[in-house]
């Protein structure tokens, strides 16, 4: 048995899901985020798997791309998390419903 | 039951298990490190891959930096142990679960579907000259500079946007 | 002038503009009274030169139609304000007008001090104006708009003094007895001329009676046009079973009594029957329906009024007893007796009812009989006429009433048979029994009131109309002088109407020849009952009326049913009013109203509630719920892209 791209591919769609199903459910803002981590780590394994399997660097390249805005994106969530900690002395997200009608 | 096959199962089933496991915790600290688990065992799966960069930039950027962060963030906060799962909204997560899991299936079917390995099929020689850091910043530094600087600025962008969030009075 | 009788029509609706806008301004009760009459003094005249003009004429060319403006053309229909000009427009307009401007004269005394003596006569104009329009017509559709017309006036003037009580109700609820009871019959008239215009495509007089003669229609359509419009009749002229409102529209002041119900508006019923008069001829059945039911209204009311103990009860249903009299004569083809009873009774009947607006207003506002009394050398003047009016309604010749009534009571012999004579002379002598029972407790004996009133007689505004009307009783009925009498000259009241009636006596089959002998021997009969009668009265009610009271007191029963008027309105009410209002209450309000068309417009809104409480939610402000949407639109995204595989 060999391992084919779907193997990886089913690998990586679990991930994302388990990622998905993290974010909906979770109520601690910082672990929504970490699932979102996971989710764009699902990403870059797809990618890594194409390009790995096709020969091409272009895949790894963009995976380069990914963590740059992934990192970015951390940074300014926790800071902004950071901010509404301050203000609202919680990170329960139903606490957090300003925006309600 | 070449050290290819053996790799990808244990390296695929400590992701896995750890991303499920990092999903059910109510500590967040320990959520945090099983995580970290989680990356680590990704730069494997892409060691396995013939990613040899993007394996160690794994490494270094997620588990060694964003993680890091995260840890930092937890402990500053100290945010309180959530309630067990199911108290409160169990409706609206067991609806949550169950979109997930149809999601999942349908992804299931189109990656079987399409059957991508009938057109792929694995050029060893590609597959390692690929993944060099050689090639990756030859075509990072002649192809795609534009998204390089962008991507600069990007960064620069954020770590304005972060110091200004963290601060508690703006004069 | 005979081109000018619309104005007969315009002056009045002019003095009821003029007295209704400006009255309350005017202060001076001569001018608004001089304006009240005068308009229809003019109108009086104005169809007096007609009428000498009529007279010159030959009779075929008497008709004439002054045509004002057309009115309604659309599809088959085309009316105008167009009035017709012939010798039974012509009758009824001097009646009309005539009488009306004698009561109009009676009101300027009877109303003096009243603090709305303005609104009276403008509604008096009023109704002279839909009267002469419902006369003068010369289509069904403007016949129809004067009868609503005298229908809205008889509204407002029976509750004029409408904060006053009356009976075990108000003067208010006694007008809308009238005008809701009247509009059942106006519902007939209404599919009568529904009828009339299926059938002969048009609704104008000329055409329709023209095309009676052509067109073959079978008996049964006349059969029910005729019954559609004799049940109008019945509610304008207050036959059975539609007579109820007559008895309460009393609550009205006495001029409107005299002008309303005894001398105009019931006889438009008649007035109808006689124009249509060619399609009840066509329709021999409803003839006898209409006989019949005339006969019965007669003979009825007449036992009612017998034991009534208020003035103006007992003249109420001896109208509705002469307007069955009238009836009674259409119904057996005598059309022109029955309009000369019309005329006559318009007389006796106007009189009788000014003559007790003069007694209640010198007992001030009393109306019981039993406590008048001896009133005769109080108001010697009011006595005489009112005494003149009793014999010209129990039909002592040679006054008026003897002549009309006794021409009714033949043809009903001649034309049908010897039981209607009987029936019709059975209620003639009740009707001179009540009379003069009403007239010797009110002006003779001896006097049963006490020391607070004081009776005088009326001012000569008042007893001129009186005396007036006396003379034309006296003398009204020597126009209509049987042959037996006049010989060659014949019946003139008759042969002046002949030509109108024509084709409907054409239509309807002569009985045998009856010898002059037997007319005289019913004439002769007849009377001698009516007299024994009077003397009957005399008998009990001034020599010994300890009588009157053993009879009522032996057949109490009896005369409880008849004081209460047989228990109808009762009937009425329990058979058809109050099963009505409950209906309407509780299926209709209640249910229909309440629960179902308000049901509807509640859940309507409520629908709208409770999408709006749905939608809501999705604005929860928690961005995971929105994520959740974003992802079942994945799915759903997916799951299409699958299906197009």
């Amino acid at each position: 048995m060999t391992i084919t791209i779907e193997y990886y591919l089913i690998l990586s769609a679990f991930m994302f899901i388990v990622g998905i199903a993290g974010v909906l459910t979770r109520r601690n803002a910082i672990i929504v985020f970490m699932c979102i981590e996971l989710m764009l780590n699902s990403a870059n394994l797809t990618l890594v798997a194409f390009s790995s399997y096709l020969g091409s660097s272009v895949g790894q390249l963009f995976v380069f791309f990914v963590m740059t805005v992934a990192a970015s994106e951390a940074a300014v969530g926790l800071a902004i998390i950071i901010a509404i900690f301050r203000n609202k002395l919680t990170v329960n997200i139903d606490d957090i419903n300003i925006l309600k009608w | 039951m070449n050290l290819e096959i053996i790799f990808f199962i244990v390296f695929g089933s400590v992701a896995a298990i750890s991303s499920v496991l990092m999903i059910t915790r109510n500590n967040a600290v320990i959520a945090a490190l099983y995580l970290i688990l989680n990356f680590a065992s990704l730069a494997g799966l892409y060691l396995t891959l013939n990613a040899q960069f993007i394996a160690v930039a794994q490494v270094i950027v997620y588990a060694g930096a964003i993680m890091v962060l995260f840890l930092f963030v937890i402990m500053l906060l100290r945010p309180e142990n959530e309630a067990k799962f199911l108290q409160s909204n169990p409706k609206v997560k067991v609806f949550a679960f169950v979109i997930a899991g149809f999601v999942f299936l349908q992804l299931m079917y189109i990656i079987f579907f399409s059957r991508p390995s009938n057109i792929i099929t694995k050029n060893l020689d590609a597959s390692i000259e690929a993944g060099t850091i050689e090639s990756i910043g030859y075509i990072l530094f002649k192809d795609y500079v534009l998204p390089f600087e962008a991507a600069g600025f990007l960064l620069l962008a954020a770590t304005i946007g972060a110091l200004i969030l963290g601060k508690k009075k703006i004069n | 002038m005979r081109e000018l009788i619309y104005l007969t029509v315009v002056l009045p609706l002019l003095g009821f503009l003029i007295n209704g806008i400006f009255g309350s301004k005017i202060k001076n009760e001569k001018i608004i009274g001089i304006i009240g009459s005068g308009t229809i003094g003019f109108s009086f005249i104005i169809t007096l030169l007609a009428f000498f003009e009529t007279l010159g004429l030959p009779p075929d060319q008497r008709k004439l139609i002054v045509t004002l403006f057309t009115w309604l053309k659309v599809g088959g229909v085309d009316v105008s304000f167009a009035y017709q000009l012939d010798q039974l427009s012509l009758v009824m307009a001097l009646i009309v007008t005539g009488v009306g401007f004698i009561i109009h004269v009676y009101s300027i005394g009877y109303m003096h001090g009243d603090k709305s003596f303005w609104r009276f006569f403008a509604y008096l104009n009023l109704f002279i104006f839909a009267m002469m329009n419902l006369i003068l017509a010369d289509n069904f559709v403007l016949l129809f708009l004067g009868w609503e017309g005298v229908g809205l006036c008889s509204y407002l003037l029976i509750g004029f003094w409408y904060d006053r009580k009356f009976e075990k109700s108000t003067t208010a609820d006694a007008a809308k007895k009238a005008f809701i009871v009247n509009r059942i019959g106006d519902f007939g008239f209404l599919l009568g001329m529904f009828l009339i215009f299926l059938t002969f495509g048009s609704l104008n007089f000329n055409e329709v009676f023209s095309r009676a003669n052509t067109f073959s229609v079978s008996t049964v359509t006349y059969g029910f046009i005729a019954l559609f419009l004799f049940i109008g009749a019945t509610g304008k002229s207050a036959q059975i079973p539609l007579y109820v409102w007559l008895p309460d529209a009393m609550a009205g002041p006495t001029p409107v009594s005299a002008l309303i119900h005894a001398a105009t508006m019931v006889t438009a019923g008649v007035y109808m029957v006689a124009r249509t008069s060619i399609i009840f001829a066509s329709a021999p059945d409803i003839m006898m329906v209409v006989a019949i039911i005339g006969l019965l209204t007669a003979f009825f009311a007449a036992t009612i009024g017998i034991v009534q103990n208020d003035i103006k009860k007992v003249l109420a249903y001896s109208t509705v007893s002469q307007l069955g009299y009238m009836f009674l004569a259409m119904g057996v083809g005598a059309f022109g007796a029955g309009i000369f009873h019309v005329m006559t009774h318009a007389f006796f009947k106007a009189l009788l009812f000014l003559g007790a607006g003069s007694v209640i207003h010198a007992m001030h506002e009393e109306q019981d009989i039993q406590k008048y009394g001896g009133l005769k050398k109080y108001m010697p003047h009011t006595a005489l006429t009112f005494l003149i009016a009793a014999l010209a309604i129990s039909g002592i010749p040679p006054l008026s009433g003897f002549f009309s009534k006794d021409e009714i009571l033949w043809y009903s012999y001649s034309n049908v048979g010897i039981i209607f004579w009987l029936v019709g002379v059975i209620t003639a002598m009740m009707t001179a029994f009540y009379m003069f029972r009403l007239y010797l407790l009110t002006f003779e004996g001896s006097k049963r009131f006490g020391h607070d009133k004081h009776p005088h007689e009326s001012p000569k505004v008042m007893t001129i109309p009186l005396m007036v009307l006396a003379v034309l009783s006296i003398i009204g009925g020597f126009i209509g002088i049987p042959e037996i009498f006049s010989g060659e000259y014949g019946n003139q009241f008759h042969n002046w109407l002949s030509p109108i009636f024509a084709d409907a006596e054409r239509k309807l089959l002569h009985f045998g020849y009856h010898s002059h002998f037997e007319e005289l021997l019913l004439m002769t009969l007849s009377v001698l009952f009516a007299g024994g009668s009077i003397f009957l009265a005399r008998y009990i009610y001034l020599k010994s009326p300890n009588i009157a009271d053993n009879v009522s007191n032996r057949f109490s029963g009896l005369y409880k049913t008849l004081w209460n008027k047989y228990y109808v309105d009762e009937i009425y009410d329990a058979i058809i009013v109050n099963p009505i209002v409950v209906v309407s209450k509780n299926v209709l309000w209640k249910f229909t109203d309440g629960k179902i068309i308000d049901g509807l417009i509640h859940s309507i809104a409520k629908l709208i509630d409770l999408s709006a409480a749905v939608l809501r939610k999705f604005q929860s402000g928690i961005a995971q719920f929105y994520a959740l949407i974003m992802v079942l639109g994945i799915a759903i995204t997916l799951f299409w892209i699958i299906m197009s595989f």
